[in-house]
């Protein structure tokens, strides 16, 4: 009697890994030539393994579900004659799955290239821990290596006394990946300083070079805080609302140029003019032709309340994260007095100080990323609002004017509406409408 | 109202509030505990110090009774002894005046403030404190950043039979300033055997009535046999697989599994069903918390579902244990200053003051097994233990639990005179992850009890030498 080992065949098209999704046969199970033994699928098609040969299963080499790196074990017969194995490989190549639960010694064996392609780089030392452990101590150079043990099995707790166990908390290191060379596997605080060294160190390639080292460190941060609502908030956003996002460009060279002179004859008493009030005058402007973005759209309670103010939004960037402070009733202020506004709200949101109705009650939100604001952003909408509007940055980009090409100041804008309650037509349209009172800059002061 | 600010506030000061008191005191945080009887909590004021005080009084005294009656083998002969139940308590209580001051000072010298009332909390950062009861201190409020939770558990009492006149719980039997002439005592868990045995000792009829076939259900059945026979051999009277109905006429009504009713006389009733977390009448429904049953839920860094709220010991449920508290408000203390830290022991040890003395740590050869783990067990009995001859003590036997594959050891069980003391040993080895080996060859001293477990060790291995 012989062993015959089917290993996953080549599927074709590049791919590597192939998913089990059935076992026809068990082991014990007595096959014929051509019988089906499992069906395997690749992210294209779902393929039968017919049986080369007659025998016996003896093994199946992994779960349904699992993925098989292309030239790994499938599954394992004992045949009448010699078999495609020798009796010694037979006995020294175990049956492999992707897992890779086998003892340590045999898994880095040469011969199962399938399973050094998937796991990390090949290892020169025959004892690495079998599982497949985000980190990895480098060899121990000491007479240790000889007894480097096996990590645990799945749920096992690590054995390590408690002088070590508080060391490791101190560490931030997680001794379940941490393998044990004591008695037992027991972790000693030289398995720890063996384990740090090498997450430090990274020598597993060979080399010494510090620049080229790997590195191993896993910095778990509690989301918690301001961090943990922005993290709610976006998710709850993108979860409720299909964001329908709109870019448009938008020829800003003759706004910058009044924004220039505004600046120069009245910036020493009034204070400098961003491009942001003006671009407020604009939304709000536009919003008298288009009152349905600025609102409010409760979900649950499947009510839409629109509102006669523009209480803008204005996402902020702050040290702990992102806020939006409001500027109340932007309609009824000038350029000068929203930049002044925005300008306290900032401050107020950046120390913290901001209270909470400064925070609270916008109907529609400008979000823009000053000098770092791209070509295209896709904004995510300040729920439970139904529009933002988001600024890109602005760069000289030759256009054609007359038939002869300039150079212009161009601006995109990127917005995103709630597509539950607004179309795209009118979204496009309120977009248009601001930014026709950008080109025009005139109209953003003669009503 | 005066209105404290402190980083730290500490709603308890029982040995988890208190000792997490003197950590963070330690670690340079400001801390207050709030306690509104003495400090030290149950453990201290009545319950372990005070009930093994009480267990060795006992002792002392029925070893005089045993001299007197000239059953003793050792040749000693006494005339009438006798003792004065309340020069006992005073002395009892002596000691516990002694443990609390020393907490006291403890605090005191670590700069906790202990601030004396009965907290109230208004929310997760707010607490009032009412001066105690006869104080005319006023009412003050303290704001904290932590809030740590600690108010312990009490006595669970029997809706039908109330605690008042007779009825008593285990506070007051740790009181009492005459014997009893008839004790009942309503369940045979280990409060209601270290009482009730000691009360026979001191004199007292006691009858023990429990609702399970058995006593002390916690534990595996060998090793509360030899407590069983020690019982019988006092002459406690053990009515299991009885349901207790209530008080009539002064007299304890019980059924028995058969359905047959029956009075019991009784000058006292000591109910001891068990404890429960102290989560009434200090506004801990305010906070809303998690609850896991009646004790409230946390993490392995004693977190509650509320952010910079904590809770340990007897509040957050079993094991019920002044030490497993204590290691609890260490941690939690350690936490607030900015360590890493969990909880997460590789064993908390357990005793039970009966006669003879019962200690686990770790895995009972059934927990081993339903926990799916291929394990070994092996004992060894204090009747081939040369010291416990010497101490007339040959009742009872170390066992130890081991992982066959390895021999790592999972757990400890000891029954005889006075083992409580190898809890210790115990407890260090499962931490250190000590394997049959490694207990096996150390040498442990001769001539002591401690033989015994060594013994066990190698008899787990195949080749016990005194057996």
């Amino acid at each position: 009697m012989g062993i015959h080992v089917i290993k996953m065949p080549d599927l074709g098209e590049g791919i590597a890994e192939v998913e089990v999704v059935a076992w026809h046969v068990q082991p014990g199970d007595t096959v014929r030539e051509d019988q089906v033994l499992a069906d395997v699928m690749t992210d294209k098609a779902t393929v039968e393994i017919p049986s080369p040969v007659a025998g016996t299963i003896t093994s199946l080499g992994g779960a349904i579900g699992q993925a098989l790196a292309v030239g790994a074990e499938l599954i394992r017969l004992e045949v009448a004659g010699s078999g495609n194995i020798s009796a010694e490989k037979a006995r020294r190549e175990p049956v492999q799955s992707g897992a890779a639960t086998a003892p340590a010694e045999e898994v880095a064996e040469p011969q199962l290239e399938a399973v050094a392609a998937m796991e990390a780089p090949a290892r020169a030392e025959p004892q690495a821990p079998a599982k497949p452990a985000p980190t990895r101590p480098a060899p121990a150079p000491s007479a240790r290596s000889t007894n480097a043990a096996p990590l645990r099995a799945d749920g096992e707790k690590p054995l390590a006394p408690p002088a070590v166990r508080q060391r490791a908390w101190d560490l931030g290191v997680e001794l379940q990946f941490v393998p044990g060379s004591g008695p037992a596997g027991r972790i000693t605080h030289a398995d720890l300083d063996a384990h740090v060294a090498g997450r430090r160190g990274g020598a597993a390639n060979g080399g010494a070079d510090e620049r080229y080292a790997e590195q191993h460190g896993e910095h778990a941060t509690q989301i918690i805080g301001l961090r943990r609502k922005i993290a709610e908030k976006m998710q709850e956003a993108k979860r409720n609302i299909p964001h329908f996002t709109y870019v448009e460009e938008v020829d800003v060279t003759e706004l910058e140029a009044l924004r220039t002179q505004l600046n120069a004859r009245y910036g020493a008493e009034s204070g400098k003019l961003t491009l942001l009030p003006l671009l407020m005058r604009a939304v709000v402007l536009a919003l008298r032709s288009y009152p349905m973005m600025s609102a409010r759209y409760d979900d649950e309670a499947n009510l839409l309340t629109t509102f006669d103010a523009a209480h803008i939004g204005i996402a902020a960037q702050t040290e702990s994260g992102l806020m939006v402070p409001v500027v109340r009733h932007a309609e009824s202020r000038d350029p000068w007095s929203s930049a002044a506004e925005i300008a306290r709200l900032a401050e107020a949101a950046r120390s913290g100080k901001a209270t909470r109705d400064e925070l609270t009650g916008s109907t529609i939100t400008i979000t823009s990323l000053g000098a770092l604001g791209g070509i295209v952003t896709t904004p995510v909408i300040n729920r439970p609002e139904v529009a933002i509007v988001g600024v890109n940055r602005i760069v000289d980009r030759p256009v054609i004017r007359d038939g002869a090409m300039v150079a212009r100041k161009m601006m995109n804008l990127s917005s995103s509406f709630d597509h539950r309650v607004i179309d795209g037509m009118v979204a496009a349209q309120f977009v248009q409408s601001i930014r026709g009172y950008l080109e025009f800059p005139a109209t953003l002061f003669v009503e | 109202m005066e209105t404290i600010n402190t980083t730290l506030l500490i709603i308890g000061g029982g040995p988890a509030g208190y000792v997490a008191g003197i950590r963070a005191g330690q670690l340079g945080i400001p801390a207050i505990v709030v306690e509104g009887a003495q400090p030290g909590g149950t453990c201290l004021n009545i319950g372990c110090i005070p009930s093994k005080a009480l267990i060795h009084a006992a002792d002392e005294y029925a070893k005089t009774v045993g001299y007197a009656a000239q059953t003793s083998p050792l040749g000693i002969t006494v005339d009438a002894p006798r003792i004065d139940l309340e020069r006992t308590v005073a002395w009892k209580d002596g000691i516990v005046k002694r443990l609390t001051g020393g907490v006291g000072a403890l605090l005191k010298k670590q700069g906790v403030r202990v601030v004396r009332g009965w907290a109230r909390v208004l929310d997760g950062k707010t607490v009032e404190v009412v001066a105690p009861q006869g104080g005319d201190a006023p009412t003050v409020r303290i704001r904290c950043e932590h809030l740590l939770l600690a108010s312990g558990s009490q006595a669970v009492e029997l809706p039908f039979m109330p605690f008042g006149g007779p009825v008593i719980s285990s506070t007051e039997a740790l009181a009492l300033t005459s014997v009893p002439e008839r004790l009942v005592v309503v369940g045979a868990g280990y409060i209601g055997l270290e009482l009730g045995t000691a009360f026979r000792k001191l004199g007292s009829q006691v009858t023990v009535v429990e609702a399970a076939g058995r006593i002390l259900p916690a534990y595996d059945a060998d090793l509360v046999k030899p407590v069983a026979s020690s019982l019988e051999r006092l002459g406690v009277e053990m009515r299991l697989a009885t349901s207790v109905l209530g008080m009539e006429g002064g007299r304890v009504k019980v059924r028995d599994a058969s359905g047959v009713e029956a009075y019991l006389d009784a000058d006292r009733v000591l109910v001891a069903v068990g404890r429960k977390p102290a989560t009434t009448g200090w506004g801990l429904e305010h906070l809303m918390l998690d609850m896991a049953g009646r004790a409230v839920k946390i993490d392995e860094q004693c977190r509650t579902s509320m952010r910079n709220v904590w809770a340990i010991g007897d509040l957050t449920g079993e094991p019920m244990l002044a030490h497993r508290a204590m290691a609890q408000g260490e941690m939690v203390a350690e936490i607030i200053a900015g360590q890493r830290r969990f909880f997460q022991p590789a064993a908390i040890p357990a005793v039970c003051y009966t006669d003879p003395e019962i200690v686990v740590a770790g895995m009972s050869p059934g927990e081993a097994a339903a926990a799916g783990i291929d394990a070994i067990s092996a004992s060894f009995p204090f009747s081939a233990n040369g010291r416990a001859m010497t101490i007339e003590s040959t009742d009872g036997f170390v066992r130890v639990v081991a992982r066959k594959d390895n021999h790592v050891i999972l757990g400890w069980q000891a029954v005889g005179v006075g083992v409580a003391e190898l809890a210790a040993g115990f407890t260090q080895s499962i931490e250190l992850g000590a394997q049959l080996e490694d207990v096996a060859r150390t040498i442990h001293a001769h001539p002591t009890l401690g033989e015994a477990v060594q013994e066990a060790a190698l008899r787990a291995l195949g080749h016990a030498l005194h057996i």
